[in-house]
């Protein structure tokens, strides 16, 4: 069979960053072929190279070459991509909720027919053809063997209807050579996943090429013909789906071995007294929805909390502190815990440090000093003077600790009184830590604590940590997308997929394990197989 | 020695002075500087300019106060502040129905304004906490329908007293209500300090300086500092366990409660009252000199309400003048007014995120 998409030797930097490093692809008609891996793989800038994206645009461009049909195609914008066959069905819908089906289905693409005043006027004022809208549309519907009303409205439908409106919209196009799905089942239902996938072959036999991203792994198994690993923008492997196992998949996946934490692991075990213990845990947080997980974290423990991105592993800290609806029952050091109360959780003595530094972590345009004792003045009233009645601030001590702090953390600012906006990522960071210090915590919740900060700095932090849990006894939960990070520091790793806990691993558990637990797979029932 | 070049340093000072101030007030300040080299030559009285000026500041002070609680706290411009100031010409005619005089009568009239601009600041910081993200916006016009809404009552309240209701007709009161029996002026009278043949409103300043100062310490309060931490970031807020709604609702009745003492403040130096439609555009003067003192919609101190009044009424005192001499129509020196204060605050609201 011809190779309908061919992508060579693509290689794209963002400010000398590589990002992909020379990787090729091809894709033939009516083969299925997946490309894997985890988040920051380079899996969505290659999709963005494919469909000539601004955002590769505006940064320089890519390398490599990409053939359509075996000619080589300079694909310079979306349109260019669209008008060359290539399809997407994203995974955020791109759909106009108040419309009906067929209209999106056909959406400027309308067909159209003469009227007396587009004769005088021009084409763009011909009326819309409403039956043979709805009729392709229809045609289109039908071939995915899905019975959605074409005349109905977009909003309210269940996601999985607009998932196949999305399809159907993609191949109503006459030319589609290549359909790209971005992890399509995410948002499904298992049975509506199912459905789904068998759509997925039958437009594979009409001739489609299609290019799969997913990171379920047993999908890859059940639909693929084919199978692209990417790590770090690197392609390490392609493959035929019968020449390999998901076993070996989930490793090439996770792929760095990370040399095994020596004082990791033997600090506590089932009979240590347990922090916190989530039961039927959920929390309404919007991308990162946690749906009744049960996780125990033990005294004086450092446990990681990894997965992939939008599985929940971010909603746990921030349902246990408030932060966004949750429910379920928590008992902290045995005592139960009231949810959706921030301050309550904080006077519990459980401090957090967001994974959204800017947004949340941080008031960016006041003091440093102020960042760190705010919260410790609020809530247990610390750094005041009474002043004619009156709690006024405590500036000298104030000070004081902030240049303790600075002093601790090494934080490279101008002097207490720098706004931290313009700090560089790791001395926000610092200034973060010391903030939730600041709080005297028994329990400490960091989330992503080395994303979008130096190396140096990288480490300061993670040293800190496990200072923290050694000198002090600190319970500390750190929840990562980085599994390395998380395999050099933490005692325990649990891995949420689904917004429930896969399972609780050792750092030095076979990086298989992780990967296939990261990817939804059973590790026991993977390796078994 | 070397010699510098004398261009290069003019840059180095004026690139010095916009990141220290921001540009508004420099070119207002340069600005402010022609007009006195102008009204020197065209031989005006600048010790009544200076008097005029400092008056002014007394007048306005207090309403340009009342405008950083709300910033404080993440409303932003309080263009709403109409309602306190509402609130505060209520209570002064209460206060002259009850034929309070002095700066007995005057302290009397606001401990009455304090009360109900309470009441109605709550039911407005209720209101803007509904409609988070669109506050100036919807502000802006509750004040406009609230002034409406008052012209009726004006009409309607059963006041009696004959130095405020209608000559003729005997009912429903007047555009403009004098002062001069009751408390206009008196604590200037009671305080003043002579300046080349010029009475300085040494009370009136006083009171505006108490009151920054009480602005100052407040600022530096537990709830000061947690008011400012619900405006300045309300996730971060949440997370720390400040309940952020409650603290925009206090920095709005704060802010509406200074707005009715600014409005007796202002009435007191301008010694007369005017209902109906006088309040209509009133909050755009406070929120103009405030923005051109340097503050932005998230960030405010006290050196910008006193640096920001002064300079913005300074401006508009000899500018009209000088406008007038220079151009003898009738009707320009009020449009120089108006183009002057909502241009500044046009400008500044394009730039509302400050100097970065």
């Amino acid at each position: 069979m011809e190779k309908v998409l061919e992508m060579r030797q693509i290689s794209k930097d963002y400010s000398g960053n590589k990002v992909l490093k020379g990787v090729n692809l091809s894709v033939r008609a009516g083969e299925i072929h997946a490309l894997v891996g985890e988040n920051g793989a380079g899996k969505s800038t290659l999709m963005n190279v494919l469909f000539g994206m601004p955002v590769i645009h505006s940064t320089g461009g890519y390398q490599g070459d990409i053939l359509i049909n075996g000619a080589v195609t300079e694909i310079k914008s979306p349109k260019v991509a669209m008008d060359c066959g290539i399809g997407m069905v994203h995974q955020e819908f791109m759909l106009l909720p108040n419309f009906t089906v067929a209209e999106n289905i056909k959406l400027n693409r309308e067909p159209l027919k003469d009227n007396p005043l587009s004769k005088i006027a021009g084409s763009s004022l011909k009326t819309v053809d409403r039956a043979k809208m709805v009729s392709d549309s229809r045609k289109a519907l039908d071939s995915l063997g899905i019975g959605i009303d074409d005349g109905a409205l977009v909003s309210g439908m269940p996601v999985g209807h607009m998932q196949f409106v999305e399809i159907a919209r993609e191949i109503d196009k006459e030319n589609l050579k290549v359909l790209v799905f971005d992890e399509p089942t995410a948002v499904l239902t298992e049975s509506e996943a199912d459905v789904l996938l068998d759509a997925v072959k039958r437009l594979a036999a009409r001739g489609i090429g299609i290019l799969f991203i997913t990171h379920r792994l047993d999908e890859v198994f059940t639909v693929a013909d084919s199978i692209t690993v990417l790590r770090d923008g690197e392609q390490i492997a392609s493959m035929a789906r019968k020449d390999t196992t998901i076993v070996e998949i989930a490793k090439l996946m996770v792929g760095h071995t990370v040399e095994a934490c020596e004082r990791c692991g033997n600090k506590t075990d089932e009979n240590t007294p347990l922090a916190i213990s989530m039961k039927n845990f959920s929390v309404a947080m919007p991308g990162e929805r946690v749906r009744g997980l049960n996780l125990d974290v033990r005294k004086g423990e450092i446990i990681g909390i990894g997965g992939l991105a939008g599985q929940g592993k971010i909603g746990v800290a921030n349902g246990l502190m408030g932060m966004f609806p949750a429910q379920g029952e928590v008992l902290l050091h045995g005592e139960p815990l009231k949810l959706n109360d921030p301050l309550g959780s904080i006077q519990r003595k459980m401090a957090f440090v967001s994974e959204d530094r800017r947004g949340v972590g941080l008031l960016l345009d006041v003091s440093i000093e102020t960042n760190i004792v705010i919260a410790a003045m609020q809530v247990w009233n610390r750094y005041l003077n009474p002043f004619l009645g009156l709690r006024m601030t405590d500036q000298k001590a104030i000070r004081a600790h902030a240049l303790e702090m600075i002093k601790l953390f090494d934080i490279r600012c101008i002097g207490p009184g720098q706004h931290t906006r313009r700090l560089s990522g790791g001395n926000q960071q610092k200034v973060c830590i010391a903030r939730a210090l600041a709080l005297d915590p028994t329990v400490l919740l960091v989330s992503e604590p080395t994303r979008g900060i130096d190396i140096g700095a990288k480490k300061l932090v993670l040293d800190f940590l496990v200072k923290l849990n050694e000198e002090q006894g600190m319970t500390i939960v750190i929840t990562s997308s980085e599994l390395a990070e998380l395999r050099s520091v933490c005692d325990r790793i649990a891995i949420v997929y689904g917004g429930k806990t896969m399972g609780i691993y050792k750092p030095d558990d076979p990086d298989e394990v992780f990967g296939l637990a990261m990817a939804g797979t059973d590790p026991e029932i993977g390796r078994g197989k | 020695m070397t010699m510098q070049n004398p261009l290069k340093l003019v840059g180095k000072a004026w690139a010095g002075s916009v990141d220290r101030f921001g540009y508004p007030k420099v070119i207002i300040f340069l600005f402010l500087i022609l007009l006195s080299v102008l009204a020197i030559g065209q031989g005006q009285s600048m010790p009544g300019f200076i008097k005029d000026t400092l008056l002014r500041t007394s007048m306005i002070g207090v309403l340009t106060l009342a405008m950083v609680p709300g910033i404080v706290s993440g409303i932003g411009l309080n263009f709403g502040v109409s309602i306190g100031i509402l609130a505060g010409l209520l209570a002064g005619c209460i206060g002259v129905e009850a034929g309070w005089k002095g700066v007995g009568g005057l302290f009397l009239t606001i401990l009455v304004a304090i009360p109900l601009s309470t009441i109605v600041g709550m039911a407005y910081g209720w209101l803007l906490n509904k409609v988070k993200g669109d506050e100036m916006t919807v502000s802006t016009y509750i004040g406009f329908s609230m002034v409406s809404l008052m012209c009726i009552f004006w009409l309607i309240l059963p006041f009696k007293s004959p130095t405020m209701i209608w000559a003729i007709g005997g009912k429903g009161l007047r555009n403009t209500i004098a002062l001069d029996n009751t408390f206009g002026q008196v604590m200037d009278k009671a305080l003043h300090l002579n300046f080349f043949g010029q009475q300085l409103p040494i009370g009136s300043l006083l009171w505006f300086g108490f009151l920054c100062l009480m602005m100052w310490l407040f600022l530096r309060t537990k709830l000061g500092v947690t008011m400012s931490a619900a405006g300045d970031n309300p996730r971060f807020a949440a997370a720390i366990g400040i309940n952020v709604d409650r603290q925009r609702m206090l920095g709005t009745t704060l802010s509406t409660v200074l707005g009715a003492v600014g409005m007796l403040s202002y009435a007191h130096g301008y010694g007369f009252f005017q209902l109906y439609v006088g309040p209509l555009y009133m909050p755009f003067i406070p929120v103009a000199a405030i923005l051109i003192g340097g503050a932005t919609m998230r960030r405010v101190t006290i050196s910008h309400v006193i640096s920001g009044t002064i300079l913005m009424q300074a401006l508009l005192i000899i500018a009209l003048p000088v406008i007038s001499k220079l151009v003898p129509d009738g009707a320009f020196s009020e449009v120089i007014r108006i183009i002057v204060s909502n241009g500044v605050i046009l400008y500044a609201l394009t730039r509302s995120g400050g100097n970065k």
